[in-house]
């Protein structure tokens, strides 16, 4: 029984972790080409720049998307899920 | 009228009082309700009382109260700010006032197009909700926009104008709109159609709550920290929490305001650019030529 209950938290804890770490690739990529080209326009017209750079954090915040979704799976994983397995688990055995 | 009258003056106060007294009484109705708790605690919104209903009971909970007492303070705000207009003497709030209606209406013209601006007083209206229901987790409160339900309400208001909009250019046209480029796609373009409203509230939500969440745990952090480093010196100088002075300032300034305000600007762009991209301007213009001639023709 303590097993299970074990191999449930650390589960949760495992799966949280590697959904935050997976899930922040994307967007460091996605937000890392955004800054870049936002640089490259800025240095070649640097009179744009106001546009330039209210339109890049718009995309940032958009492409961010992504990593707050898995940093939603994350946190509920590690302060809702446990909870919820064990109770399960408690009920189903009885 | 005379600015300098008694009666505006009083109407004045009373106004600013409606401002700024529905953020007073949320923080003394968290002060009162909200449980002691020890060590880290992350919990949705407060549940005050539920009201029986005959499908399931409704409860009112914290992020409700504080988001009808955010309306109440804009509201507020609103008629401070248009107290006393007049066309040739103006007064400061005038200005500022005309020039909040200006940027609004510019910002709707420019990205939804002519047909669109009457949407200005929605898109303000879902801005100023946005923004200021984010803000206040700067008083400590439970911001209401970190609980999925607002957002989804929003997001769900936002669905349905887009579809109002596709249904503009005829029944058919819109069935029609679901099986292109062909056919076998329809199931992912009614996917599609669904994650719209479904991501717009994820991103904002999940942006405000994982600000308050990582606030709590950065606080919790800093605190044993303090007292780890400092809790062998003797009395009370080693309870006192020297790290949580000031550094979770600087993280309440970025997740609290700029990405409050930020997300707040982030879904009215999307509601606009969504509504006015599921507007079929060609086939409604279509459509209304035709009624036009049958008109003519009877």
């Amino acid at each position: 029984m303590e097993l299970a209950i074990g191999i449930m938290l650390g589960c949760c804890a495992l799966g949280a972790g590697i959904c935050m770490g997976i899930g922040a690739v994307g967007p460091g990529i996605g937000e890392g080409n955004a800054v870049s080209k936002a640089c490259e326009a800025i240095g070649r017209q640097p009179e744009s720049k106001g546009a330039v750079t209210s339109t890049m954090i718009m995309g940032c915040a958009i492409s961010e998307t992504t990593g707050i979704y898995s940093l939603v799976i994350a946190i509920l994983l590690i302060f809702v899920a446990p909870n919820l397995f064990v109770n399960a688990l408690l009920k189903a055995l009885g | 009228m005379n600015r300098k009258n008694r009666y505006f003056i009083v109407i004045d106060v009373l106004l600013i009082l409606l401002t700024v007294l529905p953020i007073l009484g949320a923080i003394v109705l968290k002060v009162l309700t909200t449980p002691q708790t020890e060590g880290i605690s992350i919990t949705g919104a407060l549940i005050y009382f539920t009201i029986p209903m005959p499908i399931q009971d409704l409860p009112i909970t914290a992020a409700q109260i504080n988001s009808w007492l955010v309306i109440l303070s804009i509201l507020g705000l609103c008629l401070y700010l248009t107290h006393g207009l007049d066309v040739k003497r103006c007064t400061k709030r005038q200005h500022i006032a005309e020039w909040i209606v200006e940027t609004c209406r510019h910002l709707v013209e420019d990205s939804m197009g002519p047909f669109f601006s009457g949407y200005a007083p929605f898109i303000a209206s879902i801005l100023a909700l946005s923004a200021f229901s984010s803000l206040l987790s700067l008083f400590g409160l439970y911001p209401p926009t970190s609980d999925i339900n607002v957002v989804g309400g929003w997001a769900l208001l936002t669905f349905i104008l887009i579809t109002y909009y596709k249904l503009k250019g005829g029944f058919g046209n819109y069935l029609k709109g679901f099986t292109e480029p062909i056919f076998i796609m329809a199931p992912l373009n009614v996917l599609g159609e669904i994650a719209t409203p479904v991501s717009m509230a994820f991103r904002h939500y999940g942006n405000v709550l994982s600000g308050s969440v990582i606030a709590v745990l950065v606080a919790a952090a800093l605190q044993g920290l303090s007292s780890l480093l400092l809790g062998w010196l003797p009395g009370f100088l080693g309870e006192i929490p020297l790290f949580q002075i000031g550094i979770p300032a600087v993280l309440s300034a970025y997740f609290d305001v700029f990405s409050g305000c930020m997300q707040a600007y982030i879904f009215a762009m999307l509601t606009m650019l969504n509504v006015s991209g599921a507007f079929p301007e060609e086939l409604y213009q279509k459509r209304m030529q035709k009624k036009q001639m049958k008109k003519a023709k009877a």
